[in-house]
């Protein structure tokens, strides 16, 4: 039988390329300042989802909660092999923390009725790790975090392996459910030219607009119908769309404050030269020993 | 993330300073086909963003996925199985069904097939990309005019039976050529091709050296007409992987152990016959193995690459003497000579694979039978001169981009020193995948006497003389001034050549082909440096990662064509020297000074 997953995705800044411009003086990211890429992880649960469709059927719809520029990452996963996009995209979802943007998540994710939610088990950016566990809770879903394969799929129960660092974990749940999946998990594939050169052209309803502004004979409407007969639509909410509470949204619903920025900076102390020679190691790894770093 | 696509500069910039909305039309056919396929581009614009995009994947692949692998399948090799069948290393396998999931297996496929249907000159990029991370990979992916083979030749129902499953990667394919006694000469082809008493067809008998030959769908060369010897009696056949297949052995070689090198028994195979009979070689593999020569062109193109991207790095690190050892005069320019020779390669190919799309695309609308009379006459007359240039360029760049890469590798270990020596660096490897490039598809030997026809037959001398009037900045008018020298140099060897005879034009075949290339590449350096295109590229100059300092592409061109044609004119005096002794001694003295036959222990 076929299953259909819910994929939540994120765009991020590539925080490997980070300089001095990352942050802004309120403490907020500076997204102008770096490229913004698919959150790693997030991939490794796009695979994983596409995997499933692979071997067993179904569809994969990838969500996504961000600017309209949030749209590339959807085209990205409509390239690799997802078959529906969502992009919510409101003002008013504005400065949400991770409780305001599961909340937001999990009025999307409901209206989909989806056998398994996936998503990566933390944005670069952020890193809290957050969003998968209080989506899963606000769902009222069973959440499988850290999983690193799933090993078997029956209809109504998964069992997955989860990585929890020391060691494995295999775990047996009800279907639906959330998994957050770790980055040993797959190596995510590449788009695929055939589908590159078809929704190359899919956009969101705010994007057609902005193409209308640049240029006005554009009719918004037509090219809206256009796309939506050819499947090229981004499906485009709203909170309103959504029913969302707004109270839990935006500003309003983050109780998250940031109360200070700090720019840490590592310098060495203390250093010791170690001889490249086979007594150096050793005498180093006897050190270690002897204060209990290692063994 | 890496990107093979991306990091690379000089494709960069030569996807924005070639001309691709021609070659773009001549694929899509006047854009056809929009509409009818959802790949299908509307423009040329669309298509040279498809052509981006797809790379751009390409690329990414390349350097995340297959590269890394690279080691592991150098190390493991293939392996023939106690039943018959061969396995690939694990990476060659993954990285298959990657490029299959990628949906780049039907580059230049039709979309009707669920191809990319795009021109050589993007396929020739994408192989260089791949073969830069897997030498041996690109025996695979770059035989894809095996399925072109069957698009351009073969009957409906056989494209039809075939042509999906090449395009999805399904299934893969070889080229079934080669026997004991049939290497370069295919003329002496053996195996045989006979019927039953309903007209099925099959093949008997033994094939040697077949990259790949334990792919699905095998293209076999075969004598039909029994009484017939020489070329005209051989036909090209097609058949599938089956009990009466048998790969009876699978070589160990130098190099490309990724690559599977089989010897395979034809046991009664039932097959079909491709196109008509006895144009197997004269038309059909020709076809194909011109096509496969751009290709091994390409692959020569990716490994030097990888090679050069590995010397320079060290030439840089490597501190001796109190300093990167790039401060020495002698690695200074063994480094500089390396990337140019890579990108005279890669113009020479680039060209190459234009001017085949120009063909390729001519010869659709001569043959549509729904073209314009008129039209369909002019591509008719045009065809007949790109044919001789495409005949006389692609044996050019096959040779130059070969031997290039021989080079390279070898000064990329030497670059490496003691090092380089060492299987700790990817350099030895590379070295031994080049070796085999001036070998197979037609050695360096069999491209000169392919390329000499075109030189001294008046092809070279029209060329050049429609690249000298192109346009050109006025910064390279002293260079074309050399160029122009060397022109009137070739022209006086030519004539000397025509009164020696042929013998003589084969002996010295090479030193004149050298000439002509170097002249070629000359100009195409010209007009990269006259290029109106705005692409800065990094140079080696202080300036912090993040910015560092660069220079516009056709300043660095400039320089880089200064450099090119003023040491080749030094070479092309010399060469021309050479070729007007009218030493014979090759053929007079041979016995002698080559002695008698050594024992072999």
């Amino acid at each position: 039988m076929g299953y259909h997953c819910v994929v939540l995705v994120k765009q991020v800044p590539d925080t490997k390329r980070i300089t001095g411009q990352a942050m802004n003086e309120d403490g907020t990211v500076n997204r102008a300042a770096l490229p913004a890429i698919f959150n790693p992880e997030d991939l490794n649960a796009l695979e994983m989802a596409l995997d499933i469709k692979d071997t067993h059927g179904g569809s994969v719809t990838v969500v996504s909660m961000g600017l309209p520029a949030a749209a590339d990452i959807l085209r990205d996963a409509l390239y690799r092999g997802a078959d529906r996009a969502v992009l919510i995209t409101d003002r008013r979802c504005a400065a949400s923390d991770t409780l305001a943007t599961s909340y937001i998540l999990s009025c999307a994710v409901r209206r989909l009725e989806p056998d398994i939610v996936l998503c990566g088990r933390q944005a670069i950016d952020g890193d809290t790790a957050q969003v998968g566990p209080q989506t899963a809770e606000k769902l009222g879903l069973p959440q499988l975090t850290y999983v690193e394969q799933i090993q078997k799929l029956d209809g109504q129960t998964l069992v997955a392996r989860r990585n929890l660092g020391n060691g494995w974990q295999e775990v047996k749940t009800t279907l639906p459910a959330l998994l957050t999946v770790v980055d040993s998990a797959n190596e995510p594939r590449v788009p695929r030219a055939l589908r590159l050169m078809k929704y190359k052209s899919a956009k969101c309803r705010i994007e057609i607009e902005a193409m209308a502004k640049d240029a006005p004979s554009i009719d918004v409407e037509a090219v809206y119908a256009a796309l939506e007969s050819k499947g090229l639509l981004i499906h485009q909410w709203d909170l309103d769309y959504l029913e969302a509470d707004l109270r839990w949204c935006g500003r309003d619903g983050s109780p998250t404050k940031v109360h200070r920025i700090q720019s840490v900076v590592l310098t060495a102390k203390e250093s010791k030269a170690v001889e490249p020679t086979q007594q150096g190691i050793e005498a180093m790894v006897h050190e270690l020993i002897e204060d209990h770093t290692i063994g | 993330m890496g990107n093979f696509y991306r990091d690379n500069d000089d494709i960069q910039f030569l996807f924005r300073h070639l001309d691709l909305a021609p070659i773009a039309a001549y694929a899509e056919e006047g854009f056809k086909y929009a509409g009818r396929f959802d790949t299908a581009p509307k423009d040329a614009q669309e298509a040279i963003t498809n052509y981006d995009m797809v790379l751009d994947a390409l690329g990414q692949l390349s350097a995340d996925f297959i590269a890394p692998r690279s080691e592991s399948i150098d190390r493991e090799g293939c392996t023939l199985n106690p039943d018959g069948t061969v396995s690939y290393p694990k990476g060659i396998a993954e990285s298959l069904n990657a490029l299959a999931k990628a949906d780049v297996m039907g580059f230049t496929l039709p979309h009707r097939f669920g191809g990319l249907n795009f021109p050589n000159l993007i396929y020739s990029i994408a192989i260089e990309i791949v073969s830069r991370a897997d030498a041996s990979l690109m025996n695979i992916f770059g035989l894809q005019g095996i399925a072109d083979t069957i698009n351009f030749f073969a009957d409906e129902d056989i494209k039809q039976q075939y042509l999906p499953s090449f395009a999805s990667g399904k299934v893969t394919g070889a080229m079934v050529l080669t026997e004991p006694d049939a290497g370069s000469d295919l003329q002496a082809v053996k195996l045989r091709a006979f019927q039953d008493d309903d007209g099925n067809w099959y093949l008997h008998g033994v094939k040697r050296f077949i990259t790949n030959g334990c792919g699905e769908v095998l293209l076999v060369l075969a004598r039909s007409e029994p009484d017939r010897s020489g070329g005209l009696g051989l036909s090209l056949f097609v058949c599938d992987r089956g009990p009466t297949v048998k790969v009876r052995r699978l070589e160990d070689k130098l190099g490309i152990h990724g690559s599977p090198t089989c010897e395979l028994y034809f046991d009664n195979t039932p097959c079909r016959l491709i196109g008509e009979r006895q144009r197997g070689l004269v038309t059909y593999v020709m076809s194909l193995m011109n096509g496969a020569r751009i290709g091994i062109a390409a692959q020569s193109m990716g490994i030097a690459e990888a090679a050069w991207r590995i010397a320079r790095d060290y030439a840089a690190s490597r501190e001796q003497f109190g300093g990167p050892i790039e401060k020495l005069p002698a690695v200074r320019d063994m480094v500089i000579d390396m990337k140019m020779r890579i990108e005279a390669g890669r113009a020479l190919l680039y060209e190459t694979s234009r001017v085949v799309d120009f063909e390729v695309g001519l010869n659709k609308i001569a043959e549509n039978p729904d073209s314009d009379p008129a039209v369909a006459k002019e591509a008719k007359q045009s065809l007949r001169k790109i044919k001789r240039l495409a005949a006389m360029l692609t044996p050019m760049s096959k040779y130059y981009c070969s031997e290039m890469c021989n080079t390279v590798t070898y000064d990329a270990i030497q670059v490496l020193g003691g090092s380089g020596y060492m299987r700790d660096y990817a350099s030895e490897r590379l070295a031994r995948d080049a070796r085999i490039t001036t070998i197979y598809e037609g050695t360096t030997q069999l491209q000169i006497v392919a390329a000499v026809r075109g030189v001294c037959g008046g092809t070279v001398e029209k060329y050049l003389e429609e690249l000298a009037a192109h346009e050109y900045a006025e910064s390279v008018k002293d260079l074309l001034a050399i160029l122009a020298e060397g022109t009137q140099t070739l022209k006086e060897c030519i004539a000397f050549v025509k009164e020696q005879g042929v013998d003589y034009m084969d002996l010295v075949g090479r030193p004149l082909v050298d000439i002509a290339i170097a002249l070629i590449n000359g100009y195409l350096f010209c007009d990269q440096a006259s290029s109106k295109v705005a692409f800065e590229t990094a140079t080696a100059e202080s300036g912090d990662a993040a910015t560092p300092k660069k220079v516009p592409m056709a300043q660095r061109k400039l320089m880089m064509a200064r450099r090119y044609i003023i040491r080749n004119a030094a070479q092309i005096r010399g060469l021309a020297d050479l070729i007007k002794s009218g030493d014979k001694s090759t053929f007079r003295e041979y016995e002698v000074l080559a002695g008698a036959v050594p024992e072999l222990g």
